[in-house]
């Protein structure tokens, strides 16, 4: 039962993470200035905004509950667990994003998560 | 160089960034905690300052910030299944590094990964066309 509950921690979080970011870095633009002075003012800019600064707080929360996953289920438990999150954020992508998710992407993301699936012993 | 093609290489560098920086990464730190006994609190300080840990998180740093640059031009739908491709690095790391045995299964694995990577990755980074 902790294990689902982890589980459904880690999935929830990790999806959070990745749509906030994904939807601040659409916000900033196209990276183009990769100069050392340039991405230093990068950094110094993005470190301010709330979307990635609630991003790291839920990827810490999905760093800290997979360790703790790991105390109480094997590694087989835990991995395909972000094939699962793949799939989700693939869907939220369409839907919460409005990315055209194309069929090759679709079938993309479906083998993908059956190798994660896999790869787990 | 057509405007395309720049952000299909300036995809490619960064999509071998994030994971190489990803793999290399875990591993520096898998093999940093190795054997390493973390009871109290100065264990844990210890630890994140011997310098197996001190590249793992120098390359986690790396990780994060190149693959928020990715996601600057590329979509979600997209990054996923490309940068999935540090779960195969990862693998073969383990194999070679850690005396880990890869099975049929998981080459089955790492077979299906390559396959989703290569097909998402030959269709363009970002499907709207505004850039």
């Amino acid at each position: 039962m902790k294990a689902w509950l982890l589980l459904g921690i880690i999935v929830a979080s990790t999806v959070m993470a990745d749509l906030l970011q994904s939807t601040e870095m659409k916000r900033h633009g196209e990276i183009r200035d990769f100069h050392p002075r340039g991405l230093g003012r990068l950094v110094a800019n993005l470190a301010r905004k709330k979307y990635l600064i609630l991003a790291v707080v839920f990827m810490a929360a999905s760093f800290f509950a997979f360790m703790t996953l790991l105390e109480v289920a094997d590694l087989s438990f835990a991995v395909p667990a972000s094939a699962a999150t793949l799939v989700f954020e693939t869907i939220l992508a369409r839907l919460v994003l409005k990315e055209r998710v194309d069929s090759r992407r679709w079938v993309g993301a479906c083998l993908v998560a059956c190798g994660v699936a896999l790869l787990a012993k | 160089m057509r405007p395309d093609s720049r952000l299909h290489w300036k995809t490619r560098v960064f999509a071998i960034i994030v994971v190489l920086s990803n793999a290399l990464g875990n591993f520096s730190l898998a093999w940093g905690m190795r054997h390493r006994e973390t009871n109290s609190l100065m264990d844990y300080f210890a630890a994140i300052f011997s310098p197996w840990v001190m590249l793992g998180i120098s390359l986690l740093i790396l990780w994060l910030l190149s693959r928020m640059a990715l996601l600057s031009w590329a979509d979600l739908s997209y990054v996923l299944p490309v940068t999935s491709l540090g779960y195969v690095a990862s693998a073969i790391i383990g194999r070679f590094f850690l005396s880990e045995q890869i099975t049929p299964q998981r080459w089955a694995g790492t077979l299906l990964i390559v396959a989703g990577t290569v097909l998402v990755g030959r269709g363009s980074p970002h499907a709207k066309g505004e850039l």
